[in-house]
């Protein structure tokens, strides 16, 4: 369902806590050199699969430490490639801050779903293949100096989808961060309800949102972080309901797809709909942040929404 | 019999055998009297649309929510309440004809209803927009609830969508945003919310009118995540697998009742609400009207804190085994 042809490779750490940002040391990433581009395609043979990756928006090969270290940004020209949900807390939460919440819950075959492939053998393959439980962590962290409630999608996991593991997880997050009087931060990405879980999902859009009524009634911030691709029942719930609402640059984000759009209508799309941009000139969006400055933005944002409780939230 | 579906059509046959003989006494008599034939036809008739309508599928349950005859929410307006006073737009950008609202009164009783609304030929559905709404609808739908709070009217919503409208418009004014905003808004007004699903309840579309205190759905209604063609298409890669996905959706009102997703259903007369449309909305009446005194004698604080545990404990999740994180905070 990704549209980019990265290939997600597990990474070290990836199931253990979150609590430490991987440090490269520099000398190890001059051991290998860089291929110069347009040395041919013998050249290319020689690499050794899986390190380095060709960004598909201007074609430079990239050496995957050096793609990781940066954040999954591509070096020359920008390219957000799709980070998974523990290198995005590694790198906003301060080494050893984050506790995380619910890290065994995992979905149930509630409707026992057969479709082609049963419900309960693409869990098994996620479980197998991701190392996630399923398309959400949540926890609280220290970000700058704030505790901070966090929840990252990852969309490696089914697509991101929202079934009642996202649903509860979320859940019981925001309401922590209400109980606790805490910032919350929600990063999001997910092609929208879980199919499998029926109407079950569905009502995970009710429930987030209104555990969110109440976070808000508390006057507590919630900033809302859209990353590509953010649509359907996610963005028709607690991603579209941030006191901010920020995106990182090229994010599609939406509610119905496209290809839907442009069959039901059978109009042309205008261009660039549906992107992070598109989003932000029709008033959506409060401001596009490149991944590699998000934690100084939130930090920023974080110091004005707390501004009137006096001190930065130390509990 | 009008727009017959398919499995209709048994019952059709008879119908039209019966027709025929009243039309001409003598042409089907074979030795029987003319009343013997006629009651022999008129207790097969009863008899094959009682096994029809006791046995009906997802799908064709589907195909009984969308049918072009059944009663739409303007129907009820004028069939299940009195002194409807249709109120128009979301002071923002339009009046989004897909949504309707006013005040009407509920055996004399003022309440605020809103609702989705279909259209019964072409020129209608153009002008309702087949029933899906666009930002606006819910916008409007909103500021209605808002001014019903304000004022104190319990809030009734309709739901018979096939979902939101998936438009270049819609987009570009964050229908997403719209239905966000109206779950949160709606978890927190203060007087009683009911939501009937009357026909399709499709999606997120239905949803953003669907927080409520109770949620009632009409025997042969539907309400799923997404639409049954929807689902073939994404997971059997084939349209044609609707019928399958309908199932394996569990979107019926007797499947979600079971799974503890709706509060109760509010049963159809034989073959229907198309077929007999006052019944169905004097029937409809009898059940809001319970529903309503039950939810308004409960205290504003604690029916609140009721509808947010209704949508809270939605939802089913396992520990895996071996796994031990911190104990849940909330
Ligand atoms: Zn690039």
């Amino acid at each position: 369902m990704s549209t980019t042809p990265f290939v997600r490779k597990p990474l070290a750490g990836d199931a253990a806590e979150p609590a430490v940002t991987p440090v490269v040391s520099p000398s190890e990433t001059t051991l290998i050199r860089k291929p110069k581009l347009g040395t041919g395609r013998t050249r290319k043979k020689d690499i050794p699969e899986g390190l380095w990756t060709k960004c598909p928006k201007c074609s430079t090969l990239i050496y995957d430490k050096e793609l990781d270290e940066n954040l999954k940004v591509c070096l020359k020209c920008g390219h957000h490639f799709p980070a998974g949900a523990r290198e995005r807390i590694n790198s906003l939460v301060e080494t050893c801050s984050f506790e995380e919440m619910d890290a065994g819950m995992i979905s149930v075959d509630v409707l026992k779903f057969t479709g082609v492939a049963s419900y309960a053998s693409k869990l098994a393959s996620y479980w197998k293949t991701t190392g996630l439980k399923d398309a959400v962590v949540t926890g609280i962290g220290t970000i700058g100096t704030f505790r901070v409630a966090l929840g990252v999608m990852d969309f490696g996991f089914l697509g991101g989808s929202m079934g009642s593991v996202v649903g509860e997880k979320l859940t019981r997050l925001i309401e922590a961060a209400t109980n606790k009087e805490l910032p919350l931060v929600i990063i999001s990405t997910s092609g929208g309800a879980r199919m499998y879980e029926g109407m079950f999902s569905l009502m995970q859009m009710a429930k987030t949102s209104a555990a969110l009524a109440y976070h808000a009634k508390a006057r507590l911030p919630y900033i809302s972080v859209l990353t590509h691709p953010t649509t359907a029942g996610v963005m028709a719930s607690y991603a579209s309901l941030g006191d901010l609402i920020i995106a990182e640059p090229g994010a599609m984000i939406g509610f119905a797809g496209p290809r839907v759009i442009k069959d039901t209508t059978q109009a042309e799309l205008p261009a660039g709909f549906q992107t992070a941009e598109f989003l932000r000139d029709h008033g959506l969006i409060d401001d596009i942040v490149p991944r590699l400055e998000l934690k100084e933005r939130l930090v920023c944002f974080i110091e004005f929404l707390l501004h009137h409780r006096g001190q930065p939230s130390q509990r | 019999m009008k727009h017959p579906l398919e499995f209709e059509k048994p019952i059709l046959e008879l119908q039209r055998k019966l027709d025929e003989l009243r039309k001409h006494p003598h042409a089907g008599s074979l030795g029987l009297t003319l009343e013997d034939e006629v009651s022999r036809i008129e207790r097969k008739l009863a008899e094959t649309r009682r096994e029809v309508f006791s046995n009906l599928t997802a799908w064709q349950r589907v195909q009984l929510a969308r049918h072009p005859r059944r009663p739409y929410t303007l129907d009820y307006l004028r069939d299940t309440f009195t002194d409807f006073q249709e109120l128009h737009g979301d002071r923002l950008f339009a009046d989004d004809r897909a949504m309707v609202g006013g005040f009407a009164r509920l055996q004399g009783q003022p309440v605020m209803v809103i609702g989705t609304q279909k259209g019964r030929d072409t020129k209608e559905n153009i002008l309702r927009n087949f029933g899906s709404a666009h930002p606006e609808g819910y916008r409007k739908a909103l500021r209605l609830m808002r001014l019903a709070d304000k004022f104190g009217l319990p809030i009734i919503t309709l739901i018979d969508t096939a979902g939101a409208y998936p438009g270049v418009g819609a987009e570009e004014r964050h229908i997403a945003e719209a239905i966000a905003v109206n779950l949160r808004e709606m978890t927190l007004l203060e007087v009683p919310i009911i939501a009937v699903v009357i026909g399709e309840g499709g999606s997120g579309g239905a949803l953003g009118i669907g927080v409520a205190d109770r949620v009632l759905i009409l025997e042969n209604a539907y309400y799923s995540v997404i639409s049954p063609e929807g689902c073939a298409a994404i997971l059997w890669k084939d349209r044609a697998a609707a019928q399958r996905a309908a199932e394996a959706l569990r979107i019926t009102a007797t499947d979600l009742l079971e799974l503890g997703l709706v509060d109760e259903i509010v049963p159809e007369p034989l073959g229907g609400a198309h077929s007999d449309p006052t019944t169905m909305a004097e029937t409809l009446k009898v059940y809001l009207l319970r529903h309503l005194h039950e939810t308004e004698a409960i205290e504003p604080s604690e029916r609140l804190r009721l509808r947010y545990e209704k949508f809270r404990r939605i939802g089913q999740v396992a520990e895996a085994p071996g796994v031990l994180g911190p104990a849940p905070t909330a």
